[in-house]
């Protein structure tokens, strides 16, 4: 695959603490109409890592997403990004924050009276304090990152859906965030499509070594995850020798009827003992 | 449709109540705090006047024709035809031009405003925003109130001229009245409070139809079914409120002004 070369990057600032894990969640719940759908769920995810979520449809996946940045309240419990408690504070308090964080939505959740560009551009543009020059230099490099910039021009509405995540992940990687969350990147695509979003999502995680959360509903996306790293100078992800699975920053939660049942690395998914989980990876 | 307790009933209403007036009282501090979306404000007022403008003029040219023909009747029987002109006058500036103004655009622009804000809501461009850093309130909310209590105004001025000129036509065409004796019996009729109160209205009315619109619109739930719904019940509500609040507000200013 062809690409333009990675552009280099200064020190991304990153926040107090940096030990500290960028998410954390305590004991969650959460309901919808009187269905229990998280119900008291704990994890947390250190700097760096990316932790891949299973779960059928329906078990709550992109409902942790939205209560990760507060677009959503629990019923119960507490959620901390990046250090700061966020469950209490209101809305207005929460832009700030939110700044420091990418979402990819599920179905991509571009705006669609906006071109390409002014929607990878939005976060720069409502920050008021950047030249025109140096949006349109950014919204590049951006778009150069997903392979894409020959769409700056066109609508949302114009492209196809592996187009529309590309166009997503470029708006939401824009600010260089210190966390990611991506939802189901890679549903409803094509197996070729799916994987060059991966291999997005790797190039992220081992360039920039920015923490994520990877919702998904396919193992091989996140085993492809585990077993590859990010060739920088070939730009491109290649194969881990099989001695280093445990080299890559990726762990595994699965959900399963409101509850965690699995919260670990490859080689603890792989060993359990769990009925559920074992029909899961087969 | 799912039948509900009166009690179930009567909190879910309290509870719409109460989110309406949250979201009226941020959408006006929104004016107040940075960033300001000026761009958006004269996008949305292209969209509002302009886009409303024939169908105010439609409205108001009619409105006013209509009224002149009807009362010409009356006033014919008692030998009165001169009064016509203050009829018109004062019937389209103090009460029909303002609240046709409001019901025409409410039926386009609430609805308007519900199915773009209903659509973004269930496709996630909302909470999109959201997670982008920006307030949707701010940004699509408050340019929505400011551009429509605006355009709004102008819009009621425009109908009650033609409103005018529509009466005017009628009078004279049709009743062989002198144009001059119209113009001088409508304008010399009109009062401070009679203008006051025709000013004072579209300013509410816009304001209900900017928030009443962008409410539904962003309650909106359940795919595009919802977002039809919400449409609807956007022109429902912001007519219903308008013509409440029309009734109350002429009643207030009545008091206020000391006559009746
Ligand atoms: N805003 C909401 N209002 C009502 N129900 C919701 C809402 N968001 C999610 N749900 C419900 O919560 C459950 C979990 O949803 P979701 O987190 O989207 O699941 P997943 O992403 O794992 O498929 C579903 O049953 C869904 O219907
Ligand atoms: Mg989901």
């Amino acid at each position: 695959m062809s690409s333009p070369p990675i552009p280099v990057e200064e020190p991304i600032s990153r926040t107090e603490g940096s030990q500290s894990p960028v998410i954390v969640f305590e004991d969650v719940s959460i309901a919808f109409q009187g269905k229990q759908v998280l119900d008291g769920i704990s994890f947390r995810l250190p700097r760096g890592e990316t932790k891949a979520i299973f779960g059928v449809a329906g078990s709550g996946k992109s409902t942790i997403l939205k209560m990760a940045i507060g677009l959503l309240k629990p019923d119960a419990g507490q959620i901390h990004l990046l250090g700061e408690e966020i469950t209490q504070k209101p809305e207005e308090e929460l832009f700030e924050l939110r700044s420091k964080v990418g979402i990819v939505f599920q179905e991509s959740a571009l705006f669609d009276s906006l071109t390409v560009r002014e929607n990878v551009a939005f976060r720069l543009m409502e920050k008021h304090d950047l030249s025109e020059e140096d949006i349109e230099a950014r919204v590049r490099e951006a778009l150069s990152f997903v392979e894409l910039e020959d769409t700056i021009d066109l609508y949302p509405s114009e492209l196809s859906g592996g187009m529309r995540r590309r166009v997503a992940i470029a708006r939401a990687i824009i600010t260089h965030p210190e966390v990611l969350l991506y939802d189901s990147p890679t549903g409803g695509l094509d197996p070729i499509t799916s994987t060059t979003i991966i291999e997005l999502i790797i190039k992220q995680r081992d360039v920039y070594k920015t923490s994520a959360l990877l919702v998904t509903h396919r193992l091989q996306d996140a085993f492809i995850m585990a077993t590859h790293y990010f060739d920088r100078k070939a730009n491109q992800m290649r194969p881990l020798p099989p001695g280093e699975h445990g080299e890559v920053p990726m762990s595994f939660l699965i959900l399963r009827d409101g509850k965690v049942i699995l919260d670990g690395d490859a080689a603890e998914l792989a060993h359990s003992k769990d009925e559920y989980i074992r029909e899961f990876i087969s | 449709m799912e039948l509900t307790s009166p009690t179930e009933f009567a909190r879910e209403t309290v509870q719409s109540v109460q989110e309406y007036s949250s979201l009226a009282a941020r959408a006006i501090a929104g004016l107040f705090r940075r960033p300001r979306y000026f761009a958006d404000i004269v996008y949305q007022a292209d969209l509002i006047g302009f886009g409303s403008l024939p169908i105010v003029v439609l409205t108001g040219l009619f409105t006013g024709a209509v009224l002149a023909l009807n009362s010409a009747h009356t006033l014919q029987r008692f030998g009165s035809l001169s009064l016509i002109g203050q009829l018109v006058s004062v019937g389209m500036v103090t009460e029909l031009g303002p609240v046709l103004t409001g019901l025409m655009v409410a039926g386009r622009n609430s609805s308007g405003m519900a199915s773009e804000l209903g659509s973004m809501v269930v496709t996630e461009q909302i909470d999109a925003m959201r997670a982008l850093g920006t307030d949707p309130l701010k940004k699509l909310v408050t340019p929505r109130v400011v551009s429509t209590v605006f355009m709004l105004f102008f819009l009621t001025i425009i109908s009650d001229l033609l409103g005018l000129i529509g009466g005017a036509i009628v009078s004279t065409v049709i009743f062989g009245m002198d144009l001059h004796q119209f113009w001088s019996s409508a304008w010399q009729s009109l009062v401070f409070q009679d203008v006051f109160t025709g000013l004072t209205k579209p300013l509410l009315f816009g304001f209900i139809i900017a928030t009443v619109g962008c409410y539904y619109g962003l309650s909106a739930r359940g795919g595009t079914q919802g977002v039809g719904r919400a449409t609807t019940q956007a022109v429902v509500a912001s007519s219903v409120f308008i013509l409440l609040v029309d009734f109350f507000a002429t009643k207030f200013l009545m008091a206020i002004f000391g006559y009746r």
